[in-house]
């Protein structure tokens, strides 16, 4: 079985996720696509592994899955957080750190 | 013994710290300390010189005193001690300088009595005393130049004393830099003979050894280097115009500094390089002729004004001229003689203004005197005298002493010079019997309670007087039937020439007869009346303003530094160099306004940055894995 199938759909998962990053302003749509990359980099990690022969790759992917879950706990409450603050899950309303009183 | 010198420099700055540490403690109005610790420090130096002279007198001629005090800089080649010597030209210098030093520290005790700032005067005072004999007994050019320097800072303090007037900071300003000019010229002057001598020690000793390897264009080069700063110093034209505003100080300081130690100082540095002005005699008669347009100009301008204390300092001018004209023909023995006895009269003659000038209560304009021989008899008396040592009446101490520089100027053939000088003579005795008469006879004033003079502020002038009536019996010469004593002690290297005697009497009975002219002038005219002179002419306006000489300064100097100040501030500074930093901000500013519109706080567009940053990463780092 040949990894170009793989390669390719972690490509698109990653550019699924980028786009998702960019142009949606949802806070759980970013934090999706977020995830969507994730995947996609786990998935290469284990395709690679597989290629070589080597676990190493896999062992890390195993892990990750569960560094993932770990922090969708932690992203899921700063959305809470955030949400508490504003009432709203528009991620352009948080840009306190933006240059306003332009010169 | 020699290391008695260190003392004579050392008492005069320690006493001048410890006044200055007591004055700024606060205990300001402990006049008694004050003045004892003052007149004590000149006095010792005094003493301490005496020994040096009577050590030095009682010893060959070319016998030299050296101490060092210690290592100074050492840095290769530039190897300096601060090293005192003592031969029989420092003597002299010694003996003068604390003689009337002491004097007028005595004087002054007087003068200023009232004066809030007592300590801090003689915290100054001394601080010259110091300064000038450490310049005296410098054993090389360098701690020589530093007592230079020195002598001018305290000059410069004592100028600006009453420094509650603007105008005597201003006075105190423009001598110094005046002095600044002069003294530039002093610098390149020795940087240039220590590096033409390699490095050799850089002693008065080894230069003198030294100074036949030289090339002559050379020497010529450091004479004139060295007498631009003689010409700063001594007041000599163009330099001079500092010292009649240097009047502006206390007249002791006056006395002291302006007329009889710190002006010769150019003198004795010429004197004191006659083997290198002996190398180059035609660098000698230029300092002769500035010497004589300088004794000239001074007595003219001196003829016409009417402030006391500004008459004394164009005429301590012109005397210097007589100075410069004598060590520049090579008669350095009758130049340091005319310092010596000059010395002696004209700090009298400075001291007896003082005293007139307290007695009018600060009034100084002579023709707001007149009779005062009534009321300041002594003043008058030890005045007079004074006068006719500096007119060249015989046998007043000023008469030798003249004589001998008119005979060098004419025996050396430069009729010129002579003629100058010979007509200085005249105008010596005119503007300065003009003075006496105008203050002390003339149409008297009524004068309300003339205070009666201190003790302290009168005996000094007594003593001067003894000196200045005898001191110049002290360098009689043959032709008058003495032995030259003055000239055979000091030992210096004159480039002499002789004179039959018959022609040395008829110049000294011209000498009497110019002076007796010019006393007779000044006599009809102002004897019995004195009206203050009016420029009704173009050239009694022209002398009476003094040449017009400090505004053609202003205009050609001091206006042209300032408009090119003026313009470097408003167009090169303003326009140029800020013009350029100005570009360059608001280049910034700009390239700063177009990267704050990418900072706009939103989160996905941060991401999109490091989108494009990892995607130009990934490139690059893909070019150099296919360049591999």
């Amino acid at each position: 079985m040949t990894p170009e199938p793989f390669f390719a759909l972690a490509t698109v998962l990653f550019s699924l996720g980028i786009v998702g990053i960019i142009s949606r302003r949802n806070l759980f749509v970013i934090y999706m696509s977020i995830e969507l990359m994730l995947s996609s980099v786990n998935l290469i990690l284990a395709v690679f592994s597989r290629l070589h022969g080597d676990m190493n790759g896999s062992v890390i992917a195993l892990l990750m899955i569960a560094v993932i879950a770990a922090e969708a706990a932690l992203f899921l409450a700063i959305i809470v957080g955030l949400y508490r603050q504003r009432r709203t899950l528009d991620s352009d309303v948080f840009s306190k750190l933006s240059q306003r009183d332009t010169l | 013994m020699s290391t008695l010198l260190i003392w004579i420099v050392l008492i005069p700055f320690l006493s001048a710290a410890l006044m200055g540490l007591v004055y700024l403690t606060g205990l300001r109005s402990n006049h008694l300390f004050y003045t004892i610790t003052g007149i004590l420090a000149p006095l010792l130096s005094g003493l301490f010189s005496l020994f040096i002279g009577w050590e030095l007198l009682g010893s060959s001629a070319d016998v030299v005193l050296h101490v060092e005090a210690f290592q100074w800089i050492a840095l290769g080649d530039f190897d300096i001690a601060v090293a005192f010597m003592a031969d029989r030209l420092t003597a002299v210098m010694l003996f003068f300088i604390t003689f009337i030093g002491t004097l007028i520290h005595i004087y002054a005790a007087g003068y200023m009595s009232d004066d809030e700032a007592y300590g801090k005067f003689f915290s100054f005072f001394n601080l010259f005393m110091g300064s000038m004999l450490l310049l005296v007994l410098a054993d090389n050019p360098i701690i020589m130049f530093v007592g230079w320097e020195l002598v001018g800072l305290s000059s410069y303090l004592l100028i600006g004393f009453y420094h509650q007037d603007a105008k005597n900071i201003k006075a105190a300003n423009k001598a110094f830099m005046l002095n600044r000019v002069g003294d530039f010229g002093f610098i390149i002057a020795l940087s240039v003979l220590f590096i033409a001598l390699e490095g050799d020690a850089f002693t008065f000793e080894s230069i003198k050894a030294n100074i036949g390897f030289l090339d002559n264009s050379l020497i010529a080069l450091v004479g004139m280097l060295l007498f631009v700063g003689a010409m700063g110093k001594s007041a000599q034209i163009p330099l001079y115009v500092w010292l009649p505003d240097a009047m502006a100080g206390p007249t002791p300081v006056s006395a002291l500094i302006h007329a009889a130690t710190m002006v010769t100082a150019g003198v004795y540095m010429v004197a004191r390089f006659s083997f290198l002005y002996n190398e180059v005699p035609e660098v000698g008669e230029f300092i002769a002729l500035i010497g004589a347009f300088s004794a000239l100009f001074a007595a003219l301008i001196a003829s016409y004004q009417s402030d006391i204390k500004k008459i004394l300092a164009y005429s301590t001018m012109s005397q210097l001229g007589y100075m410069f004209i004598a060590v520049g023909l090579g008669a350095y023995s009758s130049g340091i003689f005319h310092v010596f006895t000059h010395a002696f009269f004209k700090a009298l003659l400075f001291m007896g203004a003082g005293a007139v000038i307290v007695a009018l209560h600060h009034e100084q304009n002579i023709f707001k005197m007149g009779g005062l021989r009534k009321h300041l008899g002594l003043v008058y008396v030890t005045m007079f005298i004074a006068t006719l040592a500096i007119s060249g009446i015989p046998p007043f101490s000023g008469f030798f002493s003249k004589d001998a520089i008119l005979a060098a100027a004419f025996a050396s053939g430069n009729y010129g010079i002579w003629m100058m000088a010979t007509l200085t003579a005249m105008l010596t005795a005119y503007y300065m019997f003009r003075m006496l008469f105008i203050v002390f006879f003339a149409n008297g004033h009524e004068y309300s309670n003339i205070p009666v003079l201190s003790r302290m502020m009168t005996w000094p002038l007594v003593v001067l007087a003894v000196g200045s009536a005898f001191a110049g019996l002290l360098g009689v010469n043959e032709a008058y039937g003495g032995s030259n004593g003055f000239a055979s002690f000091i030992a210096l290297p004159d480039r002499s020439h002789q004179l039959s005697h018959l022609a040395e009497y008829m110049l000294g009975f011209l000498n009497v007869l110019m002076a007796l002219i010019g006393t007779g002038l000044a006599y009809k005219m102002f004897a019995v009346s004195a009206k203050e002179p009016i420029g009704d002419t173009f050239w009694k306006s022209l002398v009476m303003h003094k040449f017009y000489i400090d505004e053609l300064y202003d205009r050609l100097i001091v206006r042209t530094l300032r408009m090119l100040s003026v313009m470097s501030d408003k167009v090169i500074d303003n326009k140029g160099v800020d013009g350029i930093l100005h570009l360059f901000v608001s280049g910034y500013k700009t390239a700063g306004l177009l990267f704050t519109r990418l900072q706009n706080g939103k989160v996905r567009y941060y991401a999109l940055y490091i989108l494009a940053g990892i995607a130009v990463m990934s490139l690059l780092m893909l070019d150099t894995m296919e360049a591999m």
